[in-house]
């Protein structure tokens, strides 16, 4: 049960969002910038990152929502996904994405813990200087995403089923939009 | 040394809001909103928890710029330090006693955080709001301190620097960039 008196109507974050609509506004625009905004790392490559961080935070809200549009993105390849969650090393992405996912699990236990041979890794398998900012920077907002939705109590639905659905459209239709559908924002433009 | 080719001279967050104007935008305008524009709890209050965040990261940058703002707004360093060292002997509200223990579990991991503690600051006179934004504080710092460790940026120690930038950031708060030339690093 939320700590607070949260709309009942929604449930993780969305809760959140909409018991603070002001707050909400630049979370989502970090989040569409990060992972729906124009990047060299794929959107299904910056969807698992936030998967994988969400996941090392135990927020079932998040990594299940994320992951879901992980899948939606790289073709319906849920197993992948969740390969990613249990043992990224095994699973069938780059070792690009796997040297960021090492950057990017240090920086959600603690972000002293990058250390330069992290960075030279990455960079020898061909990430860029930019690649390594979004990567600790997704892995950074997404500690205070988690944060945010279990702080507050919020509900968290087990089932898979409505992530799947859900999942698919935010992939289609980017997080500001799809926030604007019940948060009653104008629609701002990617800046 | 920063971990990737940074804009030299900027401290702590400075240097990546300067990287990545795009993200720095709505990053700055959440820290505003939370610790600036009016609300039930003081901007010195909401500094406070901020630093005490920042703190319990060990964030060198944040605790120092958020600390300076925290005394600027409250006329005191002591306050500041007792909050940092011990938060429970301080001369602070019982309500934001009960606030910091909320920050800290958030801090921690925020499914530490019990119907218990919530009681016990609605008891003190929070209100859900004031419950809310604690909560997010709390958790936007557990991102602004990554983001600094994170890159590695410079973290200066020089007091001087830090009380300025406190001032900016308690007069003019988080929209325009507090560090407004290149230190010696």
């Amino acid at each position: 049960m939320p700590h607070i008196d949260l709309p009942t109507e929604h449930a993780g974050i969305r809760s959140g969002f909409a018991f603070r609509p002001d707050t909400a506004k630049p979370m989502n625009e970090l989040v569409e910038i990060l992972l729906a905004g124009p990047s060299t790392l794929s959107k299904g490559e910056r969807e698992l990152i936030a998967t994988y961080v969400s996941s090392r935070n135990c927020t079932h809200y998040c990594h299940s929502i994320h992951g879901m549009i992980a899948a939606a993105h790289l073709g319906g390849d849920e197993l992948l996904v969740k390969q990613v969650k249990t043992d990224f090393m095994q699973a069938q992405i780059s070792p690009k994405l796997k040297s960021l996912l090492v950057i990017a699990g240090k920086v959600q236990q603690d972000g002293k813990l990058v250390k330069s041979e992290d960075i030279e890794t990455a960079r020898t398998l061909g990430a860029t200087d930019m690649e390594i900012h979004d990567t600790v920077l997704i892995a950074a907002a997404f500690c205070m995403y988690n944060r945010y939705v279990d702080g507050l109590g919020t509900v968290q639905p087990e089932d898979e089923a409505p992530y799947r659905e859900r999942g698919r459209e935010v992939a289609q239709k980017g997080y500001v939009r799809m926030s604007s559908e019940y948060l009653g924002l104008e629609p701002v433009g990617r800046s | 040394m920063p971990h990737i080719n940074l804009p030299e001279g900027l401290p702590g967050i400075s240097a990546g809001f300067a990287y990545r104007p795009e993200t720095a935008k709505p990053m700055r305008e959440l820290a505003h909103l939370l610790l600036h524009e009016p609300n039930s709890l003081s901007a010195g209050e909401r500094e406070l928890i901020a630093t005490y965040v920042s703190s319990r990261n060990c964030t060198t940058f944040c605790v120092m710029s958020h600390g300076a703002a925290a005394a600027r707004h409250l006329g005191s360093d002591s306050i500041v330090e007792k909050v940092k060292a011990d938060f429970l002997s301080a001369p602070i509200s019982a309500k934001l006693k009960a606030l910091l223990v909320i920050a800290g579990k958030v801090q921690e991991d925020g499914k530490l955080v019990t119907e218990a503690d919530v009681q016990a600051a609605r008891v003190l006179g929070a209100t859900d709001m004031e419950i809310h934004d604690t909560v997010l504080i709390a958790a936007a710092f557990s991102m602004y301190n990554r983001y600094v460790d994170g890159l590695g940026t410079i973290q200066p120690s020089d007091p001087e620097m830090y009380a300025q930038m406190g001032k900016h950031l308690a007069e003019k708060g988080y929209t325009t960039p507090s560090v407004r030339q290149p230190v010696e690093v």
